[in-house]
């Protein structure tokens, strides 16, 4: 499916964001305006300090912005209770870390089934891992799995709840090339087959060729909105 | 300047201060019954050797009929006598204006001239008797502050039968009576039994003993065995009426006082091991995870150079600083107990001249020692591990933790288990030894509650067989010399007493193979309704004709006698008839030791007539005050004792101690449980706070969350529950088992009352515990931990 562009998913309006570290004011956030629409696999790109982590976890719900506005569909999510960011998480977001974050004391089928549980329409834990690739390694714990299929265990179980939005950050950091690429492939192949707006973030310019949109963050600032006339495919992908 | 080792050391502390408070509180319990009860048995032990050094107090003592004061120069000649006093002792009836309950008196002579060579009263206000003078006294202080009494007031004595007005010139204590209890009384009873020192002179002319005395202290030479005095005089006092003499350890007063002393070296053995027993899994809980949380750090130090040891060294130093931190709180609260439980000692119990609360630098020396032992005891393996972590190893995170699906999973029912439950029990059964120390530390908390509750609960009970089962009379009456028993009739005619049951007792020597015991033997009516005997289930049993029924102590731990056995009786009375009764049937009883028979089987032995030496009566209600008037009157009753009062003075008494022993026990369970509880779910929400928050950033509630680390805390502390009642019953039956002795032996029960008591400090601490964690978990950092690497 290609980006069809209809009515936006998200859409910021001057977001700022100030935190406070110590004695000292920081500017994660310095006026951001943006629309993301559905279907899409966007790339946010930027060096570290430049708010791509902040922005995206304001979109996730997990932070409120100091200024401006955030709109998921017509949810205005700036001023919304603590409980009804858990709500917006539960029922449309799908994260996936750097660190993986899988529960060690569950196995791929069940940290999958964990989030499942609680999700008002969830695919079947068995499906999000077999479009992973992990069919076969269903009931294994975390500690008998590589780090990439422990990242990709995390892609099952962000998807598994068929979200609308699919939060990456830096999912490759921590994986070398190869399994990178295998990672992106399960990401890619996740936007394309199930509509999912995905939004990715990474400092590696590499990766941006398989975006549909490739935003650059500066100093908590978007410097540049770039569409990617053909967007590649990951297995094209190295760096 | 501190160096920076130090600096991250105190700011360890500092960010682990919730723990660290928590173990220092657990390490404080130990440490303040250790002080607690080894200050007030260092300063009861130091005060009573003084008291008794100073004033005197004899070695030997014994009492006889009669004897002229000639035969006390044949007794000071007896090999190992040192100094000796004769002395002549009256019990009487006392009258104070404005109470009119009954109250028995113990009159005692001191000298005339000079002072007493033995059991030499120490004055606290007023001065003693005047030489020759006939009307003066000194009150025991227990029961002049009892009625209020100062010198110059004035109490009336009836001295065999003849009433005697005295004046109070002082109010004294006396190492024979620092524990003060009517004879035959089973509570000590302040207003209702009172000592008084009168002349010697005095108190011959009025008890008609001139010339003559009725009891004699001795002081032995050093390194003489009393038994061999004893013997010798036994033999000499024989035709006097004597009814066997007594060493210093069963004087009653000091033999009471040594019991009370033992329950305190147990309460300062059991509890603090148990206290710092848990100290020391709490400890190794926090070192451990430290430690595994600064591996980095300690790889980094090491690779800077410090060697092993100063890096081993810095985590025993914190170690240590906790350690210090309880002992130095549990020295000052044990301090604050100790000096509490002295001065109920001296209110309610024992009565000295002084006592010197007095913390002996040993015992805090002691208690550092122990306490600090305790902790590193319980660190040495984590500490162990940090020191032999290498540098490399370190740098690399830790290899990830292994779980596997539990046995309930295994045997199929996983499906009932939600992802949450799995990772519940997962958690638990991945180190179940720590899941055990857990569940011990935590059920340890229930268990000493119970024990602190449980000495009312006995108390309860022992009064309710002793008074609602066995000896259900409201009133006891002796004579002066067995009576016939047609007083009985006289007695039943008096206006108010519904029912009268005679009863003889007569002082006896009991004998079995190489075992002998000094009690009453009482004769008792077989088909009584007041005074009965009770079986081991404690329902009321006939005592059979012919023989003779014994306690189950006397019978087994002190005799050594079975039913069917021939039990030897050597009558301590008139004929001191030496007699062979069979053993019929035992009986059970809490306070004290008695033998029973049928009076009229008694009188048979003793060849009488149907002589009584006292009565038990039950009076109409209301009815009480006239009765006690009408048999106050009568010359020949010597004492009486009422049962609901003296009930009720025990309960004023003990009402002080059980109150302290509740207070101390529920501070030092809920410091336990607490304790553990709250280390437990802080380990637990340190350890797991990055898998909580990846669930929290995938759309689960705090709710959700707080129920798999909660869910855990509960799961322990439920398993605690039962756990600690079981510990709750073992430890009270070590104290039943260290406190059994002729004395009072203490019953194994546990109220319902008790065991939810138990589970409910086990509960409070809990949910004390778990909203900590609940706020804390509300402040989770989702972001942060998203971007760490554990």
């Amino acid at each position: 499916m290609s980006a069809t562009i209809i009515d936006p998913v998200f859409v910021a309006r001057g977001l700022t964001k100030t935190y406070r570290m110590g004695e000292v004011e920081v500017q994660a956030l310095r006026g951001i305006d943006l629309e993301l629409h559905r279907g899409e696999l966007v790339v946010l790109l930027g060096p570290s300090g430049s708010g791509k982590s902040t922005l995206l976890n304001i979109l996730g719900g997990l932070d409120t912005p100091s200024g401006g506005e955030v709109f998921y569909l017509d949810h205005k999510l700036t001023g919304a209770t603590e409980a009804e960011l858990t709500r917006f998480r539960r029922d449309h977001v799908g994260f996936v870390f750097q660190f993986y974050n899988l529960i060690p004391s569950l196995t791929a089928r069940e940290n999958v089934a964990a989030v499942t549980e609680i999700a008002p329409a969830p695919m079947k834990p068995e499906e999000a891992l077999r479009l992973v690739g992990l069919g076969e390694r269903l009931d294994h714990f975390p500690a008998q799995l590589s780090g990439g299929e422990q990242q990709r265990v995390a892609i099952a179980r962000a998807i598994a709840k068929n979200p609308a939005v699919l939060l990456c950050d830096e999912p490759t950091g921590a994986l070398d090339s190869a399994t990178g690429v295998v990672v992106l492939e399960a990401l890619e192949k996740v936007n394309r087959e199930m509509g999912t707006l995905t939004v990715l973030i990474t400092h590696n310019v590499g990766i941006a060729d398989m975006a549909d949109r490739v935003i650059r963050l500066s100093d908590g600032q978007i410097v540049e909105i770039r569409a990617n006339p053909a967007r590649k495919q990951a297995r094209e992908l190295s760096w | 300047m501190l160096r920076a080792l130090d600096l991250k050391l105190l700011r360890d502390l500092w960010h682990l201060r919730g723990q660290v408070l928590a173990i220092a509180a657990v390490i404080m319990g130990g440490v303040a019954t250790l002080v607690m009860s080894l200050s007030t048995y260092d300063s009861l032990v130091d005060t009573r050797d003084r008291f008794y050094s100073e004033y005197r107090f004899a070695d030997v003592f014994a009492n006889l009929k009669r004897a002229p004061e000639s035969l006390a120069e044949r007794l000071r000649a007896l090999p190992g006598v040192e100094r000796l006093e004769t002395r002549v002792m009256a019990g009487v009836k006392l009258e104070v204006e404005g109470f009119s309950d009954p109250i028995t008196g113990l009159l005692l002579s001191v000298p005339d001239a000079g002072e007493p060579r033995l059991n030499a009263v120490h004055l606290k206000r007023g001065r003693m008797v005047q030489p020759y003078s006939s009307d003066e006294a000194v009150l025991s202080d227990t029961f002049a502050d009892a009625h209020g009494f100062q010198p110059g007031d004035r109490l009336a004595a009836i001295i065999q039968g003849k009433r005697k007005v005295l004046t109070v010139v002082g109010v004294a204590v006396s190492p024979e009576y620092v524990y003060q209890i009517a004879p035959g009384a089973i509570f000590p009873d302040f207003k209702r039994y009172g000592v008084l020192w009168m002349g010697r002179n005095a108190l011959a002319a009025a008890y008609d003993m001139e010339g003559a005395f009725n009891n004699v202290a001795l002081k032995l030479s050093l390194g003489v065995q009393p038994q061999d005095v004893i013997d010798r005089l036994d033999a000499l006092l024989a035709s006097y009426g004597g009814t066997g003499a007594y060493a210093r350890e069963d004087q009653f007063s000091n033999r009471f006082l040594s019991e009370e002393l033992n329950q305190l070296r147990t309460t300062a053995t059991v509890f603090p091991a148990i206290f710092l027993g848990v100290a020391a899994f709490l400890l190794n809980v926090v070192l451990s995870r430290m430690i595994s949380l600064q591996r980095e750090q300690i790889a980094i130090l090491k690779a800077f150079g410090y060697p092993d040891a100063a890096v081993g060294w810095h985590y025993v130093k914190l170690v240590l600083l906790i350690a210090v931190l309880g002992v130095a709180a549990g020295t000052a609260l044990g301090t604050w107990f100790g000096q509490g439980l002295a001065h109920v000692y001296q209110e309610t119990t024992f009565r000295f001249p002084y006592l010197d609360y007095r913390l002996n630098p040993r015992i805090v020396l002691f208690a550092l020692l122990v306490g600090g032992a305790a902790a590193i005891s319980g660190t040495l393996f984590a500490v162990f591990r940090a020191t032999r972590l290498s540098p490399a190893q370190g740098m690399l995170p830790e290899t990830p933790t292994v779980y596997r699906a539990t046995v309930l999973e295994r045997i199929g029912l996983q499906r009932w288990l939600a992802a949450p439950s799995r990772m519940i029990l997962r958690h638990i059964e991945r180190r179940p030894v720590k899941a055990f120390f857990t569940v011990l530390g935590i059920a340890f908390a229930g268990a000493l509650m119970m024990v602190g509750n449980y000495q009312k609960d006995a108390i309860d009970f022992m009064v309710d067989v002793q008074f609602r089962q066995a000896a259900r009379e409201d009133l006891a009456l002796t004579f002066i010399d067995p009576t016939s028993g047609r007083v009985l009739h006289e007695l039943a005619a008096l206006p108010g007493v519904t029912h009268v049951e005679g009863f003889r007792d007569v002082p006896a020597i009991l004998r079995f193979q190489h075992h002998e015991y000094r009690a009453a033997v009482y004769g008792i009516q077989s088909d009584g309704a007041l005074h009965r005997s009770l079986d081991r289930r404690l329902e009321p049993v006939a005592v059979p004709p012919g023989g003779i029924v014994l306690t189950d102590h006397l019978a087994e731990r002190i005799l050594h006698v079975q039913p069917g056995d021939m039990l030897t009786v050597e009558v301590l009375e008139g004929e001191r008839r030496v007699l062979q009764v069979p053993v019929l049937g035992i009986t059970r009883q809490y306070l004290g030791v008695s033998a029973y028979m049928q009076q009229a089987s008694l009188n048979a032995l003793l060849r009488e007539g149907p002589v009584v030496s006292g009565a038990y009566l039950a009076i109409e209600s209301g009815m009480e005050q006239a009765v006690y008037e009408r048999l106050h009157e009568r010359p020949r009753v010597l004492g009486m004792v009422a049962n609901a009062s003296a009930i009720r003075s025990f309960y004023a008494t003990i009402g002080e101690f059980v109150l302290f022993y509740t207070m101390v026990s529920t501070l030092l369970a809920g410091a336990i449980g607490f304790g553990v509880v709250y280390n437990s779910a802080s380990i637990a929400l340190s350890e797991r706070s990055r898998e909580l928050a990846s669930l929290r950033v995938l759309g689960f509630t705090q709710g959700e969350i707080a129920y798999i680390l909660l869910g855990e805390l509960a799961v322990l502390t439920l398993a605690a529950i039962p756990l600690g009642m079981l510990l709750g019953v073992g430890l009270v039956g070590i104290l039943v088992l260290s406190f059994t002795n002729d004395l009072y032996r203490l019953p194994l029960l546990l109220t319902p009352q008790n065991y939810a008591l138990g589970a409910s400090v086990v509960i409070v601490s809990a949910l004390l515990s778990g909203w900590i964690i609940w706020r804390k978990l509300g402040r989770l950092d989702l972001v942060a931990v998203l971007k760490t690497r554990e």
